[in-house]
């Protein structure tokens, strides 16, 4: 290297950047960006020039890069792929050597590989695909401040998806109202409810009225229904110490869980806040506002498997990931295929769904994945097949525009869960037999039947904007 | 909006976690389960506790979990024996998942008398 000599000026990115018989190593972070050149780029130096910005590149030789080996510290783009159905763009495979983010650091990750580089001239677009964490690096990260496994215990429900709501109308109510709609849904049946992701503490509920009418709801409820039950109390806060004072004091309420939108919040703020709930046994509901800014875009921005896996390394225990139901096939693979990427501890690469990588997650705990928004009873019996048992199913004006209130909706939502499980242990194909299974189970629950008859018309069925990259 | 007589009143019930919202499970439907929970390669194991305690986490255990047990008549036979044991008491079915470390199956099967 000593032999090296200064040559001032601009070089071809693909000379030091593009190294298509580099082997990637077991501890290098790797990563798939679906490319959108300018015209008349070439794909190496598009790729290459992806892989310098993210990494230790400028767009000038400097002098100063002679005293290090840039060798040892560069990103190398190492393999281009055609996109499926696509001419315009293509995927460039990027392999980082893991000494350039500090660890357990997901905002030194992405600060590198999702910072300049996503304004850079010879783009026009640059979406972020995937990213493969080696295990060494899952090794420095917290994660999910208790898992499912523990949630689980905690709150003794198993054998089934927890059933929660989001309690409405999201803005507006006053402290004491508020819990009373908290306690309606939670008396019958719920076994969580939720602050909306904008309820923090505005003028008609400030956050400390709100903790307290809310804790007393849920006590009546586990008193009352020998249940253990739990309200994600938004700690979300304009400033890390209002949102630790705020997590202080559910804690002294003896609250179990506590929720952070962890887009909007930033992941400084997520992984601090998910390193006290561990440290004071609090569980962690994840909200994911603004992620469609960042992810809906097919060919600019960040994946949401992205974001995901983020967020399980940055912690929560619970996150968000859309319901799936009345949408595309191709949607379902590719929310099936991030869901995994929250629970397992092994995910193969699988480009049916989206999955670039193999991905190795070690012991680092399982998040439960929630689907929630627009999905009523009649949603149930596929919600169970597609999310399987580590979900919470939320039914906001599912639960609470029933007939008879809140109570009566969850009851509701609650049976119609049950007979679902109940159905599907027994074998039966309940995605199929839906109809049958939730009629029957109506005949002893007066609730059930009106909450079937209240939204059966209601469907939704949207393309959706971003789909898998099929020919 | 509906009149206010077309309204029915919801009750609170116990109904202690799984399956506490579905009419008593049969004989039948009990046996489904436990077929369930032996195809997964679950251990079956039986728990019960007298209803001032059953908030607890920890509630009695029967005899030990049923290790290997592959006979849905030798389970069902061990329920009815802590029932007929423990008559006033909860008494709930639980599938050990050892993978997980979890429960994959847990729900009552008798309510106890309070």
């Amino acid at each position: 290297m000593a032999s090296k000599a200064y040559d001032a000026g601009v070089k071809e990115y693909r000379d030091m950047y593009w190294t298509p018989d580099y082997v990637p190593l077991d501890t290098d972070l790797l990563a798939c960006f679906k490319c959108t050149g300018q015209p008349g780029v070439p794909r190496e130096e598009v790729a290459a020039a992806v892989a310098a910005e993210s990494s230790t590149g400028t767009w000038s030789t400097v002098w100063s890069e002679l005293l290090t080996d840039l060798e040892y510290y560069k990103g190398r783009a190492y393999r281009i792929e055609d996109v499926p159905g696509d001419s315009e763009s293509f995927y460039a495979f990027v392999a980082y050597p893991i000494d350039l983010f500090e660890e357990g650091s997901i905002v030194n990750v992405l600060t590198s590989l999702v910072g300049n580089v996503f304004g850079f001239k010879a783009l026009k677009h640059l979406r972020l695909e995937d990213i493969r964490f080696p295990i060494a690096y899952i090794k420095t990260c917290g994660g999910p401040p208790a898992g499912i496994q523990v949630e689980r215990d905690r709150l003794n429900k198993y054998g089934r998806p927890m059933l929660g709501a989001t309690i409405k109308p999201k803005l507006g109510l006053s402290a004491k109202n508020y819990g009373r709609a908290v306690y309606e849904c939670l008396r019958g049946g719920l076994d969580l409810t939720k602050d909306d992701e904008n309820v923090n503490s505005q003028p008609f509920m400030r956050w400390r009225d709100r903790f307290e009418f809310v804790a007393e709801a849920i006590q009546k409820a586990e008193q009352e229904t020998g249940e253990r039950k739990g309200h994600y109390l938004n700690v979300t806060a304009p400033t890390p110490e209002d949102m630790y004072e705020r997590a202080e004091f559910a804690k002294e309420l003896g609250m179990p869980i506590i929720m952070h939108d962890f887009l909007t919040g930033g992941f400084t703020a997520n992984t601090g806040l998910a390193n006290w709930c561990r440290k004071n046994s609090m569980l962690l509901h994840i909200h994911r506002a603004m992620h469609a800014v960042i992810d809906r875009h097919p060919k600019h921005g960040i994946h949401f498997r992205v974001l995901a896996k983020c967020l399980r390394l940055s912690g929560g225990d619970h996150l968000h990931t859309g319901t799936v139901v009345g949408k595309l096939e191709g949607d379902r693979a590719s929310t099936l295929g991030y869901v995994d990427q929250l629970r397992e501890s092994f995910v193969p690469e699988d480009r049916s769904r989206g999955v670039f990588f193999d991905q190795d997650w070690g012991s680092m705990p399982g998040v439960f994945a929630v689907a929630s928004g627009g999905i009523h009873v009649w949603h149930m019996p596929a919600l169970v097949t597609i999310f399987g048992d580590d979900s919470v199913l939320q039914f906001g004006g599912g639960t609470q525009g029933h007939p008879w209130g809140n109570a009566a909706g969850a009851a509701a939502n609650r049976v119609a869960l049950e007979a679902s499980v109940k159905a599907r242990n027994q074998g039966r194909e309940i995605e199929k037999e839906g109809r049958d299974i939730l009629t029957e189970a109506a005949k002893s629950s007066p609730e059930l039947a009106i909450a079937l008859e209240t939204w059966k018309e209601i469907k939704f069925e949207f393309e959706t904007v971003d789909k898998l990259d099929v020919a | 909006m509906s009149a206010s007589h077309e309204v029915g009143d919801f009750q609170t019930a116990q109904t202690l976690e799984t399956f506490g919202f579905l009419p008593k499970l049969t004989q039948q439907e009990v046996y489904d389960q436990i077929e369930y929970l032996i195809a997964n390669g679950w251990t079956p194991a039986i728990e019960h506790e007298h209803t001032s305690r059953s908030a607890n986490h920890y509630w009695t255990m029967w005899k030990l979990p049923f290790f290997g047990e592959q006979d849905l008549n030798a389970v069902v036979a061990e329920i009815d024996a802590c029932h007929r044991a423990y008559p006033d008491h909860h008494v709930r079915l639980i599938g050990y998942d050892n993978y997980a470390q979890s429960q994959g199956v847990c729900f009552v099967v008798h309510e106890g008398r309070t």
